[in-house]
C-alpha cells in the first residue's frame, strides 16, 4: 500500500505538470484526466474509498466531460474536420495510456490482494461519512444544495443566447 | 492495511500539485487553461483534507472533501458557460482580450 500511494503520487504529479505545459486543450484534458485518476488511487491506498469513488465519479466523470462538450463546442469552424482527424493521430494517445496502463497495474495488483487484508485498507466507510454528512454537518449540505441550484440556474442565464439583447437592440 | 506513509507526505504532495495548480493559474493565459489549473488547485486542497483525516481517521476530512467537490462542480459550470459567451461575442479564449470593464 505504500507502494500504491508514492508510485500514484509520482504519476499525479508528472501528469499534472505536463497538463500545464500542453499547448493542445485536449491533450492537456487527456494528462488532467490521469491525474484525477491517481489522486482517486491515493485516496484509496489512505484508506478513503468512498471519497476515491466520488473522485473518479464526479471529478474525473462529470466535470471533465464539461470540459470536453465546451471545448468540442469552441471548435465549430471550417478547420473542425481537420482537428479531428488530428485527434484520432496515435502519438498523443501514447503519454496518457501509459500512464493509465501504470494506475491500471496498480489498481489490479491491489485488488488481487487477499480479502482480509483488501477488507483492513477500509479506514473510513461510507456509512459513518454518511452519518457524519447527515448529522453534524446537515447544515453544509442545505448550504452545498443551494450552491448547486444557485450554480444551475447562474449556469442556464449565462449559457443562453442572447436573443432579448439584439431585440432591444433593433427596436432603438 | 492502510498505507502508513508519514502525514508530510501527503501534504508536500498536496502543496506540489497546488503549486503546479497556481502556475497553471500565473503563466497561462488561454482561459480554459485557466480553469483546468483552478480544478487542479481545489483537488489539491481536497487531498490535503483527505490526508489529515485520515490522519487522525476521522470522517471529517472526507466531509470537507465533498464540499470542496460540489463548489468545484458548481464552478466549473458556472465558469465554461462564462468561456463559451465569452468565445461567443468576442471570438477569442484569451484572458487579456477582456481586462477592460464596461461601465
Amino acid at each position: 500500500m505504500n507502494l500504491l500511494f508514492y508510485l500514484s503520487a509520482v504519476v499525479a504529479a508528472i501528469s499534472t505538470l505536463l497538463v500545464i505545459t500542453r499547448t493542445s486543450a485536449v491533450h492537456a484534458l487527456l494528462y488532467l484526466i490521469v491525474s484525477l485518476l491517481s489522486v482517486a488511487l491515493i485516496f484509496f491506498s489512505l484508506g478513503a474509498p468512498f471519497v476515491a469513488m466520488l473522485e473518479v465519479l464526479i471529478y474525473a466523470g462529470a466535470i471533465m466531460v464539461l470540459f470536453v462538450f465546451v471545448i468540442m463546442m469552441l471548435n465549430l469552424g471550417g478547420e473542425a474536420a481537420e482537428q479531428e482527424t488530428q485527434w484520432l493521430n496515435p502519438g498523443i494517445w501514447k503519454g496518457p495510456s501509459i500512464l493509465c496502463v501504470l494506475l491500471a497495474i496498480e489498481l489490479v495488483c491491489t485488488f488481487t490482494m487477499e480479502p482480509e487484508r483488501l477488507s483492513a485498507a477500509i479506514m473510513v466507510t461510507p456509512k459513518q461519512v454518511g452519518i457524519a454528512l447527515l448529522g453534524p454537518y446537515v447544515l453544509g449540505v442545505e448550504l452545498a444544495s443551494m450552491l448547486l441550484l444557485a450554480g444551475l440556474v447562474g449556469a442556464y442565464h449565462l449559457g443562453r443566447p442572447h436573443k432579448h439583447r439584439s431585440k432591444i437592440e433593433q427596436r432603438s | 492495511m492502510i498505507a502508513n506513509v508519514p502525514m508530510e507526505h501527503g501534504l508536500i504532495l498536496a502543496a506540489l500539485l497546488f503549486a503546479l495548480g497556481l502556475i497553471g493559474v500565473l503563466a497561462r493565459r488561454n482561459i480554459v487553461f485557466m480553469l483546468m489549473s483552478v480544478e487542479i488547485m481545489l483537488n489539491a486542497v481536497g487531498l490535503a483534507f483527505v490526508v489529515a483525516g485520515a490522519r487522525w481517521g476521522q470522517v471529517d476530512g472526507q466531509v470537507m472533501f465533498i464540499f470542496i467537490l460540489t463548489m468545484a462542480a458548481a464552478e466549473v459550470s458556472v465558469g465554461l458557460a462564462l468561456v463559451l459567451q465569452m468565445h461567443h461575442s468576442f471570438k477569442t479564449l484569451d484572458a487579456d482580450a477582456v481586462s477592460k470593464m464596461r461601465g
